[in-house]
């Protein structure tokens, strides 16, 4: 009954072509993002951000980074932890080996070189597709867990090889306190995701969909494989590595190569496609589901003051998400996001059916 | 279906304040909440298991006793599954409630939580673990590497090689592997190998394994091939019986291996059995210790009440000793610090910290507490997070864990400079300035 465009004419080219067309789409994110910005800083307990708002955040950007070369461009990819420890690490050796380095531009030049690193591994994408594809850039994972393991120069000659950073802040303010982590954070996700949506509907973004639907086709009608591909691969891996610097940097604080291993990889993969590929909003739905079911049905058995045995308690965990992953996958192969705007279809035209 | 779901929300955020309110009614009756992180599950479960029993079992005996002073203690578990960003998670959760002390129980898990800990005024105990620079309490003011680190046991294994070989200038020429598990955990011994290779002219080999340490197939290659003349074992986990098993299979002699503790209990050669005889492994100070006074009184006043967490064949095992023992670190470190700011009253963190700096466990206390036999006497001070720098050898007879040397004092004049050294790099890379005399005394 609310939720109708009855009304709402578009008079422009500009207005058709709107992020939100639709007004109460519009009000609802927007008030959304002022929620966060606004009434969430002062309401969320310390655990909250910390355990819960940050993680999603930052995962959810890196889903975000991978959604565009799997979902948008058709490339499968399992080199997102590799990506993300690249992004992590450059920004790591940034901070510590320049005097003075400015936060925001570490990370930033993490995601240049993630960016460097990606491209490099994207080549092999001209050449070879799908599941064959996924075990190339496997073989990226693996090449840069043993580089961050092995090369100490990486590390700054850490005796564990465990590296760690402290006192970040950005033009004077600190940024320690988990509030201030977390807005620090939203920033980015902010900025990010506005820009990925803004590319994806423009015409770079048309060419990796063009890619992804038929490549032969698509090269046909005058799209260049290797550029469309290969932004794709930069793109995404400059996305995906600021994200691994944020995680390294905000989130752990100190970290090793094991925390961007292939779990990670495997952990974005299914975020992308639990959410919803070639969606941005599919992003952060995978990404809570991913993030936040499992802390939640951990705490369960807390919070109803069960006495359970923490081994079962783990374990019913990895059932109940194994199972909801593929009971969500039945219900809808698409993802999370197509739910979502079948239930937006079925909202219109509430409560009067056709 | 949009109800219903803000209905279950709403059921959990009641649910969650109800357990808020009765957490907070809990902290009025003299009670001291200790989170207990352990990883029950996943692939290192074998060894986390024991431990985590042991631990909760101590708490569970100092509770039966009367708790500390009359506070009595409570606890809850968080399973990490060894994983860092869990491991985080599960501290922000139970510190919220209150905690006293934390004992991550991974070298991952430590590394994160040393940036976390000043922040929240919580003190880590790592006995026997973590990272090994963390015994200089004037930079790492929440550490407590208690009772050793890495570096104690990979000087007292290669001081206890040497004595094999007649002393430590025997030991030219001579060859030492280090196959370790590919993490921090791992690394931590390689900087002190590589200053004592260097002291006596043996040569060093570097042998990763991939966790978690299935594959070792080709390590056992080179192995074959340079025939070093010891093997050090880093491993962890499954890493163990694996690497004991290609030991046989490429006919390396298990009396020639020598794991670390953690390389050094009975989950790790039980599964080989006869064909581990011999195998040794360095032990921080204790071992198993079914016969010890402490395992009698849990077995009497825990398992005999029913109360006991794991199966009671596995109590004084050697890692589930480990728990004990970490656990009575943390218990004496708040009665200590009972002692100066309060009997009977609960400690805050910062309060436990200054008990865990001035632990003072003499001979006279430990027997009190029914360790004697199992430990030498503990003494920390401001500037000695660790307090005591002794182990031993105990090598697998193929049916249980038996003492083969006498004590060993890892070697100061080594360790101490290479403390320092690491400290001070941590200390410039973090901008933190050591502790003065008068903050020794807060």
């Amino acid at each position: 009954m609310l939720y109708r465009e009855n009304g709402q004419f578009k008079t422009s080219y500009r207005a058709d072509q709107a992020v939100f067309p639709i007004a109460q789409d519009r009000l609802a994110i927007l008030a959304i993002i002022a929620a966060a910005i606004v009434v969430v800083p002062f309401v969320a307990p310390e655990y909250l951000f910390r355990a819960i708002l940050i993680p999603f955040l930052i995962l959810s950007l890196a889903a975000l980074g991978l959604n565009i070369l799997v979902g948008y461009c058709g490339q499968i990819s399992l080199g997102t932890g590799a990506f993300m420890a690249v992004g992590a690490y450059a920004a790591y050796n940034f901070q510590v080996r320049i005097e003075g380095m400015p936060l925001i531009a570490s990370l930033l030049l993490g995601g240049v070189c993630s960016t460097a690193v990606g491209v490099l591994f994207g080549v092999p994408s001209l050449r070879i597709k799908g599941l064959y594809l996924a075990v190339a850039t496997l073989a990226a994972q693996f090449f840069v867990d043993w580089a961050f393991l092995r090369v100490k120069w990486f590390t700054n000659d850490s005796a564990s090889g465990s590296v760690s950073v402290a006192g970040l802040q950005v033009l004077g303010l600190p940024i320690e306190t988990p509030v201030q982590k977390y807005l620090f954070c939203l920033a980015f996700v902010i900025v990010f995701a506005l820009i990925a949506k803004n590319l994806v509907r423009g015409h770079i973004g048309r060419e990796w969909m063009a890619i992804r639907d038929m490549d032969v086709a698509a090269a046909v009608i005058g799209i260049r494989p290797v550029y469309a591909k290969l932004t794709a691969f930069a793109v995404s891996s400059f996305i995906v590595g600021v994200a691994g610097a944020l995680w390294g940097f905000v989130h752990l604080g100190s970290w090793e190569p094991a925390a961007f291993n292939i779990d990670r990889s495997f952990q974005l993969l299914f975020m992308v496609i639990i959410g919803g590929l070639g969606s941005i909003m599919g992003s952060f739905f995978g990404a809570a589901f991913i993030v936040v079911l499992p802390i939640v049905l951990d705490n369960l058995p807390y919070w109803f003051g069960i006495p359970i045995d923490t081994a079962l308690a783990a374990h019913l965990t990895f059932m109940i998400f194994g199972a909801l992953i593929v009971f969500f996958l039945i219900v809808e192969p698409h993802g999370l996001a197509r739910l979502w705007s079948i239930g937006k279809e079925k909202l219109r035209l509430w409560p009067f059916p056709h | 279906m949009k109800l219903k779901s803000i209905s279950t929300a709403i059921v959990i955020a009641a649910a969650a304040a109800a357990g808020l309110a009765t957490s907070t009614a809990f902290a009025q009756a003299k009670e001291q909440f200790f989170p207990v992180l352990v990883y029950r599950t996943g692939a290192y479960a074998p060894n986390g298991v024991p431990w985590a029993n042991g631990y909760v079992d101590y708490l569970k005996y100092t509770n039966a006793k009367g708790g500390m002073n009359g506070v009595k203690i409570t606890y809850e578990e968080c399973e990490t599954g060894y994983a860092t960003d869990k491991g985080v998670e599960c501290y922000e959760r139970l510190k919220g409630k209150g905690a006293t002390v934390f004992q991550p129980l991974s070298t991952g898990i430590t590394f994160a939580l040393t940036e976390k800990a000043p922040g929240d005024k919580i003190p880590l105990i790592t006995a026997g673990y973590g990272r090994s620079e963390s015994q200089d309490g004037n930079v790492f003011k929440w550490n407590f590497p208690i009772a050793g680190t890495y570096w104690v046991a990979a000087d007292a294994l290669v001081q206890h090689v040497a004595k094999k070989e007649g002393g430590l200038d025997k030991l030219k020429g001579k060859k030492i592997a280090l196959v370790y598990h590919d993490s921090p955990y791992g690394k931590e011994p390689i900087p002190l190998m590589q200053e004592r290779s260097k002291l006596h002219g043996f040569d060093l080999q570097l042998l990763p394994v991939t966790a978690p340490g299935v594959e070792q197939k080709a390590t056992w290659l080179q192995i074959r091939q340079s025939r070093p003349d010891y093997v050090f074992l880093w491993g962890w986990g499954v890493m163990n019986s694996t690497a004991i098993k290609e030991a046989v299979a490429t006919g390396y002699p298990r009396e020639k291996m020598y794991g670390v503790w953690w390389a050094g209990a009975e989950p790790d050669v039980k599964d080989v059995g006869d064909s581990a005889k011999g195998y040794n492994a360095v032990t921080m100070q204790h071992g198993t210790e079914t016969g010890s006074k402490i395992v009698q009184e849990i077995l009497k006043e825990v398992h005999g009440k029913g109360q006991g967490t794991g199966p009671k064949e596995e109590v004084g095992q050697v890692l589930y000793m480990r728990g004990v023992m970490s656990a009575m670190f943390a218990v004496e470190g708040v009665k200590r610090a009972q002692e100066r700011y309060g009997k009977g009253k609960v400690m805050s963190g910062e309060q436990t910290r200054w008990g865990l700096e001035n632990l003072a466990l003499d001979q006279k206390k430990l027997d009190a507490l029914g360790f004697a036999g199992v430990m030498r006497p503990v003494s920390t001070s401001c500037a000695d997070h660790m307090g005591a720098n002794w182990a031993r050898v105990h090598t697998w007879d193929g049916s249980k864990w038996q003492f083969s040397s006498d004590w060993l004092q890892a070697d100061e004049s080594i360790l101490k400079p290479m403390v320092k050294a690491a400290a001070d790099k941590y200390a410039a890379e973090k901008k933190l300035t050591r502790r003065t005399p008068e903050d020794c005394q807060s």
